[in-house]
């Protein structure tokens, strides 16, 4: 069971939801082998129906206490550009597909979808032009994410604030 | 008539000359002075801004007890992120050692400027009182909305020459290139600015880099 994993962590973004259950986005999922679609659509307003057939399921939810499950299970995550989702999937190993939210103010979350797709560890792309880049991505490109280190902050904090000894 | 306006003049210039003293004296470069604990007030927004807050939270010691967490009244994911955390953190039998506070929301996502800053001076209205009251040793925030009155009342507290607050600010590990709007704002104000990538360091020479710290 290859399953894909999409989620828009704790913001609407009804426009990703909208084109990865459009015909065409399904399909192609389909012939790349995904058999299961998980959607977590946060505050969203389009709220596709979940359904089960024989060659595919679709499970739709707003929000989980932890996404934890339903990374591990992905073969693909098809996140918004949010720090924390994208963090907790690379963190995970998953190959991951940032779909950038062009309403959002300055669209800020561009700048770290464009710098770790410069680093080689994820794809991005716009609405519009996810069902290409899904046909044509390559995700054995992908490299691996090598973890922030909080231990700096509080080596640094720790000095100056004046509780190292 | 005219003498009264003119005094009412002089004595509101002596306030803001005074106030803009006491400002400078608040934010030039600290001393540091030596100890054994101190208590923090840290700042959760929505989303990633409580995920990579709890991450910084998560590598500090014991000694910084008791944490006080301040979040926007409207938050409830955060409220239970910061509970599941402290949760996984508290010794079994050990008092807790944190707090959960609730303020207005300063600006929700996509707010317009102009009604932003109404919305941040009523924030301001319950955050002054909950600092003053808290008297934290230490801000700790990463950008959302929330932070901009709390480290405003953090200031007034130092230069209404009540305590000196360190104010620390991380920008957002999404900030590559850009400040955020907060960041902007607090930049000058921070004791500690510290940003996570070098092309922000380049930008502002005067920013903490540590490289990724979430």
């Amino acid at each position: 069971m290859k399953s894909a994993f999409v989620t828009v962590g704790t913001t609407s973004f009804d426009e990703l939801v909208a084109c990865v259950v459009a015909n065409d986005s399904l399909q192609i999922l389909k012939s790349l082998g995904y058999n299961r679609l998980v959607l977590q659509i946060g505050r969203g307003t389009v709220v596709p129906e979940s359904f089960s057939s024989d060659s595919f399921t679709l499970d739709v939810y707003r929000y989980k206490d932890s996404l934890k499950e339903d990374l591990q299970q992905a073969d693909l995550v098809i996140s918004h550009a949010g720090a924390g989702s994208c963090l907790e999937s690379l963190e995970k190993g998953k190959p991951l597909v940032v779909v950038v939210n062009e309403k959002l103010m300055n669209n800020h979350q561009f700048e770290l979808a464009k710098q770790l797709h410069k680093e080689g560890h994820l794809f991005y792309c716009t609405c519009s032009t996810l069902p290409g880049l899904l046909q044509s991505m390559d995700l054995s490109t992908l490299k691996c994410y090598p973890p922030g280190q909080p231990e700096k902050f509080s080596a640094f904090l720790d000095k100056v604030v004046g509780l190292q000894k | 008539m005219v003498s009264l306006l003119i005094l009412a003049a002089a004595a509101a210039t002596v306030v803001i000359l005074l106030l803009v003293v006491r400002l400078w004296a608040v934010i030039r470069p600290l001393h540091v002075v030596s100890r054994e604990s101190l208590t923090p007030l840290i700042v959760a927004g929505s989303g990633g801004h409580t995920t990579e807050i709890l991450r910084l939270v998560g590598s500090l010691s014991g000694a910084y007890s008791p944490r006080h967490y301040v979040i926007a009244d409207s938050d409830e994911m955060s409220a239970k992120k910061i509970e599941s955390f402290e949760h996984a953190r508290t010794k079994r039998d050990s008092p807790p050692e944190h707090c959960l506070h609730r303020i207005p929301r300063s600006r929700e996502v996509r707010q317009s400027w102009l009604s932003s800053v109404f919305t941040t001076l009523h924030s301001m209205w319950f955050s002054f009182p909950l600092v003053y009251h808290l008297k934290p040793d230490l801000v700790l925030c990463n950008g959302p909305g929330t932070c901009v009155p709390i480290c405003v009342s953090a200031l007034l507290l130092g230069i209404l020459g009540i305590k000196k607050v360190i104010i620390v600010y991380v920008e957002s590990i999404c900030r590559v290139e850009t400040l955020s709007l907060s960041g902007k704002i607090l930049f000058h104000l921070s004791d500690y600015f510290i940003v996570q990538w070098p092309a922000l360091k380049e930008k502002y020479p005067k920013s903490v880099y540590l490289g990724r710290i979430v």
